[in-house]
């Protein structure tokens, strides 16, 4: 069984722990499973439908980015060690926006997936660096602004640094499984 | 920031497409983005249901609070200026627990009542203490399990194994975590951060 065969194998494994798990452990407590799940799944149209402004904005502009040529352009910019681990201007894009907005980097891995095709090396490294990092910026500003703290200290430094190692764990987890 | 970052990319485009002869192919662009931005949306449907509706059962069945009152013992050796008992323990565990579980809903209630637990242990006020940037620092690490965003847009996208990317980014998301917390240890004892 090949490496990437195995990811596929893990990762499924997982996701029927929760799938199946969940609700198994919910039946045995008495949850109404069944009505539960559907009351859950309700929002998720919404969550759906929320988002569109955000994909479109971000698509278009991305979109207009690359199809002008600009993107190209800061492609020649990248050394090529980088370009060789599949780290193009657009996964650079993804890893900068995403301490800033949580749906605007989910904009820009939209426009990865349309542009390079879902099933595509630089679909799944951005999935990963979505999965691994987090809006350092936006959660710093709710917590700290929550108790009227100004002096943030330390917090704002360690959330980016692990970000990056979160983005170097994923390039590099990805080469590994994917290359 | 966005909209100087949006804007920026607007009028670089525009001047690039100009320079480069492409002008053609920038404004056909836009609407195939619009159109496939509206796809892509809708096409996130169908996955995010059915995660909301598993994690529903999670908080419902008491399997979230039940872990969090299991990674009690825990939080006392992440978070060592916290006394035992606590109520910031209990606030902080709830936080990262949904976290974990990709309750954005459920934690950033939790998570701003443990920042307000946090603030009546704080005797500089104004200041952050130093468990309130670890518990910052390991909320902004990516705490999320299974990145179901990510997978539903896969999905969207037609791909033939949008789950893959699970394995991989639980991996990767431990990395961050991990560092996450060695930083904001070794940070804690820099001379500078002491009050």
């Amino acid at each position: 069984m090949s490496i990437n065969e195995s990811a596929s194998t893990i990762s499924n494994l997982i996701l029927l722990v929760f799938l199946v798990g969940i609700p198994v452990y919910g039946a045995l407590k008495g949850v109404k499973v069944y009505e539960t799940f559907v009351e859950g799944a309700k929002q998720g149209f919404d969550i759906a439908v929320n988002i569109i402004p955000y994909l479109v904005a971000i698509l278009v502009a991305v979109g207009m980015f690359r199809s002008s040529g600009a993107m190209d352009i800061l492609t020649s910019f990248i050394p090529s060690s980088l370009k060789d681990l599949g780290i193009t201007s657009d996964i650079v894009a993804l890893a900068l926006t995403r301490p800033l907005s949580g749906a605007a980097s989910l904009g820009i891995l939209g426009e990865i997936v349309s542009s390079h095709g879902a099933d595509s090396y630089q679909a799944k490294l951005g999935s990963v660096i979505l999965g691994s990092t987090e809006t350092t910026l936006y959660v710093v500003a709710v917590y700290f602004g929550a108790v009227s703290i100004t002096k943030t200290k330390y917090a704002i430094h360690a959330g980016l640094v692990a970000d990056l190692i979160g983005v170097i764990a994923s390039v590099t987890v990805c080469r590994i499984i994917f290359g | 920031m966005l909209n100087l970052i949006w804007l920026g990319l607007l009028v670089f485009s525009a001047i690039t497409a100009l320079l480069t002869g492409n002008l053609k192919q920038l404004v056909n662009s836009v609407p195939d983005s619009a159109m496939n931005a509206f796809k892509l949306s809708l096409g996130l449907t169908g996955i995010m249901a059915l995660w909301l509706g598993i994690m529903r059962i999670a908080e419902k069945s008491g399997l979230t609070e039940k872990l969090s009152l299991m990674i009690a013992p825990l939080m006392v050796r992440i978070f060592p200026g916290v006394p035992r008992g606590h109520p910031a323990i209990a606030s902080m565990a709830s936080n990262l627990i949904a976290n974990m579980f990709g309750l954005n809903n459920a934690a950033t209630p939790f998570g701003i009542k443990a920042m307000k637990d946090l603030e009546t242990l704080n005797s500089a006020k104004g200041s952050a203490t130093h468990a309130m940037c670890m518990f910052l620092a390991l909320n902004t690490s990516s705490l999320q399990l299974v990145p179901f965003g990510a997978i539903a847009l896969l999905a969207a996208g037609g791909s033939k194994d949008p789950t893959i990317i699970i394995f991989p980014a639980i991996i990767a998301t431990s990395f961050s975590t991990i560092s996450a917390f060695c930083i904001a240890r070794i940070m804690s004892r820099m001379k500078r951060y002491q009050d």
